[in-house]
């Protein structure tokens, strides 16, 4: 298969699907921009694509939570069409708010080799009978929304969206990205699955003393996630949700430092979009 | 909140009907047998920080409540419905409570009915109790929307719970020590906003959250045909219709004709029409100023100033005009490239910003966002732009005037207001300024722009009689209505009052949605019209649309969000994310299940009629009937006295403190009214006085920098998503640590084009003190530089004007704005930028009792004694926006130094011109004459900036503004991480103090690499006919270093000093 589908799945307040799929579009791909409302009616429709993005934005408001409501749609009455989904060798991407959707749908972090038969609750009702979640995405430390660029390194070769990625610069624009778990020991577990994907860095290039920042620290980790964690794996490796925005940096000129640093042609957040796209080549 | 769960419901076979989705009907005819009230308390787990409680305890020690010690605070849901314990337990705090970081109690209400113990889940050992006498409830008032608790109302019946509905609560715990007098001032200044807002003390005694009543239907007419003028002012005051004498008077004399009285709803809709808002009578009417040169009578100020600017503009472009559609849509649209133009908004939203800062802040950018959706057949909007001004945020608390929050809460709500909805609409918020003064106290401005793009050909819309009237996106409350009172029933009654008349509460999900659907129906060709549902609601919407066809409403028809609207509160009424479209039958079906489908309900309110009258309905029965033609043109004309009356010293005594050079713009052209004032050039005071002060450059240039309107607005810029969309090339911080002031934002609309707009911004209150006139022109000259110094093509600039003013019937006041007008026009002609949108605020002042000192009133806690009022004016507030345009992004620059060796350049003439300068302001200097924009050479100048970039010879470019020349070096050092070394040589004698800090206008630095250093000077000579001033080198040392002619070391700091004093002011936690 050359050319894989793509579902770009907007709820109520998500806004960053269409830069989402013309990242997926400059990458290869064929992405469609499907209203949750659409899957909901007919929830088919999720089989018909390879690779599903839940994108950034507000979904529902992020009203009692961000990710709250959308992740309930996805594990109620989505449950059976997502953990078919996931049991192919297919990927799912989440970002920014697509992330917290993912890890409130509880389709992150996972608990199995094959994610598919996570605890989807029953969809007849939507009523859930989940355990009680080990990890969340909560308030950033400084207890509002930020908006910056961030160095990244990649922390486990598992992930097939970073492939070949050692360090990325990305923007983050979250107010809730500090991923907090009940149990500091997921932390080392999450290690050998492979799952720590992306991790906050100290930047490695700056020339003045001030910009020299430890990476634990703000704003190298702008948020405060535990074990500076910016992006989580599930254990096969292609569940990837994130905080920091590949698809902001899929040209030169949105880079923060291109005209420092005399950068042109591609970003390098289209990477991720390319290693989606190639593993189905 | 009008977002859907699951399937949207909405019956296509009844139009009319409002969709059953949203169930606020429901409930409303009171309690059912087995309904009951249950509260979800939500703490942080022991290690997570408590952020409201903190937050409350440091502002209760800002506000000198010194018996308030610790604030402990919680969040809580109180949920309605046929629910049981292990329901709420379970699913309801699953739902609601985040359970890694959180935990809960739940207990029914009314709390004192239902035991000490709460149920359920979460550690309650050390749980603080819902029956302290020392618990603050902090609830809206009934009918204020509450989004969080309409979108778990939704989430909760789709996990299957039978909710009725959900109201969100802020708790807080004071420590015991607390006194009264402190407990309420807390909740006056820091826990809870009176406008939107209640406290409950102790245990929450609701038994019910419910709210609306039912309406009876009575028409209501008010007798005016044989009132007395005395009477018609009265009724004008009482009523809140804000009409003059002569304007009740022409509506007295229109009923008599008719020989009948009119209806409540007729004295409504024309009070809305002919409004200061809606109609600009004040400056679009006649105007008699007079100033120093004489008098000038204008029939339509605006006409014969701005929009003359624009026409004279266009006549001289001839074919190559680049304007689509000017001042007479809700947005400006000019030419973007073969396929799409663009639309450009300013808006203000001042005083609901002062009464609640959030939520005023909040609609106000809400509301210019549907500006540019409703232009033409609706825009796409691509980035917003914000601009405040405040008073100082260290002003003293004790200080204040009774009534007016304080500065940095202002500040602190109207950010976050901008900042959820900007954020929340995936739009990004790319260029703001923030402007300081005393005078903002009680009047904080809040200016919103919003940036669309619209296919080319949508320009133009035209309303079909037949057409059916719709109305898409939220519902229809009591939001905005003038007349509404606020809630004062008793607190623990279940009240049926409804309260948020002045303030409103946006969702910006709802506009999202809205925004998605309208312009997918407008390339479906779905609607032959729309426009904004904005001041004015329904009333301004319908009666704009259908001026030229006719209208019939039927107000029952329209959706509401709750019971009890009276048929005149439906048709004024400014709830938000409303529009109104004109939808021909035939397109109906596909319309509506187009909004359906998303969600979004749309419902027929009436149709577009070949009467030129609007005909207002209510379950049938006639409730006004109007002619267009009166509500349109029937106002009286409004005729002004203005005057301005020179501050700047006069006489032939003054010196020029600048030892060099004639001032050679200080035109003094005769004759022609309108033409620049005269220069009563210098001031005596001058800053002469200071050349000495060698070792006093570096403090001096310190203090500007952390001056409030030059100091880093980092804090504000940081938590606006300004990259949602991936259209940004040029941010508004840049450099190494990308933390420098950008001068302008850089945005691609298209990603598949390399074409990009630029957007920036210019004002200078403190030069209107002085001379509105070079304050206007000084304020174009600065958009336009800012939007230059990035790469923007100086030919294709669009500019906005914005007019805060003080109370214009003081002829005074009115006559410095007229002032200010006519430098806009002659400098926009003399730019080429054409004026393409614009809005004015007036009555911009605040008027209190002046207080001798507090004292403590039993009943109300602290009280102002003494007599006596006093009126504070906001200082001559234009702002201009400047919409520009990039050939190509990829030669955009920006102001960080690059690299080492680069030479320095200064583009520009300077003068002695320290009139309302920061000098001034950190020296406690004053007089001077304010900078003059060189109308004749500016021109010339920016296009030589313009072709320098385009054709590649400039790194870095900065323009200079406040603080001058010193301050512009400094912050392409800190910005760049480089260091500069400067020496002043080609200035020959010029005083130091004047060229290191004179705000002279049309000034640029540039660093250019040395194999380009000729080349360029070269390029600014020929173009310009003066030389650019070499300046010195960039250098890999951490050093600013000046020097003068004579080499003595004027500046010598660190530049990473130099930031600190930068970042310092509004460096906030």
């Amino acid at each position: 298969m050359a050319t894989p589908r793509i579902c770009v799945l907007r709820a109520p307040g998500t806004n960053c699907d269409l830069e989402t799929a013309f990242a997926f579009e400059r990458a290869g791909g064929q992405a469609a921009r499907v209203h949750l409302f659409r899957l909901l009616e007919t929830p088919d429709l999720l089989a018909k694509f390879q690779i599903l993005c839940v994108p950034g934005g507000f979904s529902y408001g992020d009203d009692v939570g961000a990710g709250v409501v959308f992740g309930r749609q996805l594990r109620g009455h989505l449950g059976d069409a997502v953990g078919e989904f996931l049991q192919a060798d297919k990927l799912a991407l989440g970002i920014c708010n697509g992330f917290q959707v993912l890890l409130k749908a509880g389709i992150l972090p996972g608990t199995k080799k094959d994610s598919g038969s996570r605890d989807a609750g029953s969809p007849a009702t939507g009523k859930t009978s989940s355990p009680e979640p080990q990890v969340t995405l909560t308030w950033n430390d400084n207890g509002r929304y930020t908006a910056r660029w961030v160095e990244l390194a990649v922390s486990s070769p598992h992930s097939v969206f970073l492939r070949g990625i050692e360090r990325i610069e990305l923007p983050i624009a979250h107010a809730e990205g500090r991923v907090a778990v009940r149990d500091a020991g997921l932390i080392d577990q999450w290690r050998e699955s492979g799952q720590l994907a992306l991790q906050y860095a100290s930047p490695c290039n700056t020339n003045t003393a001030s910009g020299a920042a430890c990476g634990s620290r703000f704003p190298a980790n702008p948020n405060g996630s535990v074990a500076d964690l910016a992006g989580l794996s599930d254990a096969t490796g292609r569940v990837l949700g994130l905080m920091p925005h590949p698809e902001r940096f899929i040209d030169a000129t949105q880079h923060p430092q291109w005209t420092r640093r005399r950068m042109s042609g591609d970003g390098d957040g289209l990477r991720l979009f390319r290693n989606a796209v190639d593993y189905f080549a | 909140m009008h977002c859907v769960w699951g399937l949207p419901l909405v019956d296509p076979s009844h139009p009319a009907t409002p969709a059953t989705w949203f169930r606020f009907r429901d409930g409303l005819k009171g309690n059912k047998g087995s309904s009951m009230l249950w509260e979800i308390e939500i703490h942080p787990v022991e290690g997570q920080t408590d952020r409201e409680g903190t937050r409350a305890t440091g502002e209760a020690v800002a506000f000198g409540t010194a018996t308030i010690t610790t604030v402990r605070a919680a969040r809580s849901y109180l949920v309605e419905g046929e629910l049981d314990e292990e329901e709420v337990t379970g699913e309801a705090v699953g739902l609601l409570a985040d359970g890694v970081v959180e935990r809960c109690a739940v207990h029914r209400l009314p709390a004192h009915a239902h035991g000490m113990q709460p149920v359920g889940v979460g550690e309650s050992t050390s749980h603080p109790s819902p029956l302290d006498p020392h618990l603050l409830n902090v609830l809206f008032k009934p009918g204020v929307t509450d989004n969080v608790g309409a979108t778990a109302t939704q989430a909760l019946k789709d996990v299957g719970l039978k909710v009725d509905r959900v109201a969100t609560c802020r708790k807080y715990w004071i420590n015991a020590e607390a006194t009264e007098e402190d407990i309420a001032r807390l909740c006056g200044k820091v826990l809870a906003n009176d406008s939107i807002e209640r406290v409950i003390r102790g245990p929450l005694p609701l038994t019910s959250i419910a709210v609306g009543s039912d309406y009876e239907f009575s028409l209501r007419t008010t007798a005016i045909c044989d009132a007395s003028d005395a009477a018609l002012q009265e009724l004008s005051k009482v009523g809140q219709l804000y009409l003059s004498l002569v304007e009740m008077q022409t509506i007295q004399r229109y009923f008599r004709d008719l020989g009948r009285e009119p209806t409540d709803i007729e004295l409504e809709t024309v009070a809305q029409t002919w409004s200061e808002h809606c109609s600009h009578k004040t400056l679009a009417g006649r105007i008699h100023y007079r100033d120093e040169r004489g008098e000038r009578h204008f029939e339509n100020m605006l006409k014969e100033t701005i929009f003359a600017a624009t026409q004279t503009i266009r006549a001289r472009l001839g074919d190559d005009d680049w304007c689509v559609s000017v001042f007479k849509d809700n947005a400006g649209i000019v030419r973007f490239d073969d396929k799409q133009d663009v639309c450009i908004k300013v808006e203000t939203h001042n005083h609901p910003s002062a009464l609640e800062p959030y939520g005023g802040a909040n609609t106000g950018l809400g509301g210019v966002i549907r500006d540019p959706l409703g232009t033409g057949m609706g825009a796409r909007p691509v980035c917003n732009t914000d601009v405040f001004c405040f008073a100082p945020p260290d002003t003293p608390h004790d200080g204040l005037p009774p009534g007016v929050l304080h500065p940095k809460n202002v500040m602190q709500g109207v950010v976050a207001g901008v900042r959820d909805y900007g954020n929340r609409m995936g739009i990004p918020t790319v260029n703001g300024a923030v402007y300081f003064d005393e005078r903002y106290l009680g009047n904080p401005l809040v200016y919103c722009g919003n940036v669309a793009m619209i296919p080319r050909g949508m320009s133009e819309k035209e309303v079909v009689p037949g057409d059916y009237i719709v109305t898409v996106g939220g519902r229809t409350g009591r939001d905005g209505i003038h007349g509404a009172t606020f809630s004062s029933a008793e607190l623990t009654h279940e009240s049926d009052e409804l309260s948020g008349g002045a303030v409103q509460i946006g969702n910006a999900i709802t506009e999202k949605m809205l925004m998605d659907v309208i312009l997918e129906a407008r390339d479906r060709g779905l609607y032959d019209a729309i426009t904004d549902c904005g001041a004015g609601g329904f009333s301004s919407a319908v009666g704009e649309m259908g001026e030229e066809c006719g209208a019939e409403v039927w107000l029952d028809k329209a959706p509401l969000k709750y019971n009890g609207l009276s048929y005149t509160e439906i048709w004024i009424s400014e709830a938000q994310e409303r529009m109104v479209l004109a939808v021909p039958p035939v397109s109906w079906d596909e319309f509506e299940s187009l909004c359906a489908s998303e969600g979004v309900e749309a419902t027929v309110i009436g149709k577009f009629t070949d009467t030129r009258r609007l005909v207002l309905k209510y379950d049938g029965t006639e409730v006004g009937n109007l002619e267009m033609a009166f509500l349109h043109d029937g106002r009286p004309p409004v005729i002004r006295e203005a005057v301005f009356r020179s501050s700047e010293p006069e006489g032939p005594n003054n010196q020029n403190p600048a030892p060099e050079g004639p001032n050679d713009h200080s035109p003094d052209r005769q004759g022609g009214f309108g033409q620049r004032p005269n220069a009563s050039s210098v001031n005596s005071a001058g800053p002469g006085a200071h050349a000495s002060r060698f070792e006093e450059f570096g403090n001096t240039l310190k203090e500007i920098l952390g001056s409030l309107n030059v100091c880093s607005k980092e804090w504000i810029i940081r938590q606006y998503d300004h990259e949602v969309q991936g259209g940004s090339v040029v941010k508004p911080l840049v450099g190494v640590c990308q933390d420098g002031p950008s001068d302008a934002a850089v945005v691609r609309p298209d990603l598949t084009s390399n074409r990009g707009l630029v957007v920036s911004c210019g004002m200078n209150p403190r030069y209107g003190d002085i001379d509105p006139y070079w304050m206007a022109a000084a304020a174009i000259d600065e958009a336009v530089r800012n939007c230059v110094a990035v790469g923007a093509d100086p030919s294709r600039i669009a500019i906005l004007d914005n007019f805060c003013w003080g109370n214009t019937e003081c002829p005074e006041t009115l006559g410095s704005l007229v002032r200010a007008a006519l430098g806009c026009q002659e400098t926009a002609v003399a730019l080429g930028t054409p004026f393409v949108s614009g809005k004015d605020s007036l009555n911009n002042e605040f008027t209190y009792e002046k207080a001798h000192g507090l004292h403590i009133n039993q009943a109300h806690g602290l009280q102002p004694v003494g007599l006596g009022t006093e009126t504070i004016s906001i200082p001559p507030s234009l702002l201009i926006t400047a919409l520009g345009q990039v050939a190509d992004i990829r030669r955009c620059v920006t102001m960080d130094l690059k690299e080492p060796g680069n030479v320095l350049f200064l583009v520009g003439q300077t003068e002695a011109e320290f009139g309302g300068s920061h000098y001034h302001w950190v020296t406690d200097g004053s007089g001077g004459t304010v900078p003059r924009v060189d109308l004749e050479r500016a021109p010339a100048v920016f296009a030589a900036v313009h072709e320098a970039i385009t054709t590649g010879l400039v790194r870095s470019c900065h323009d200079l503004s406040e603080g001058g020349l010193a301050v512009g070096i400094a912050e392409m050092a800190f910005a760049g991480g480089r260091g500069v070394t400067v020496s002043l040589e080609a200035f020959g004698t010029m005083d130091d103090t004047v060229v290191l800090f004179s705000e002279s206008c049309t000034r640029f630095l540039f660093e250019v690499p040395a194999s380009d250093a000729d080349r360029f000077a070269k390029l600014i000579e020929e173009r310009t006919g003066r030389s650019a001033a070499r300046l010195g080198v960039v250098t890999d040392t951490d050093r600013m270093r000046v020097t003068n002619l004579d080499g003595r070391v004027l500046v010598d700091e660190t530049i990473g000093g130099l930031k600190e004093c930068w970042q310092r002011p509004l460096d906030w936690a």
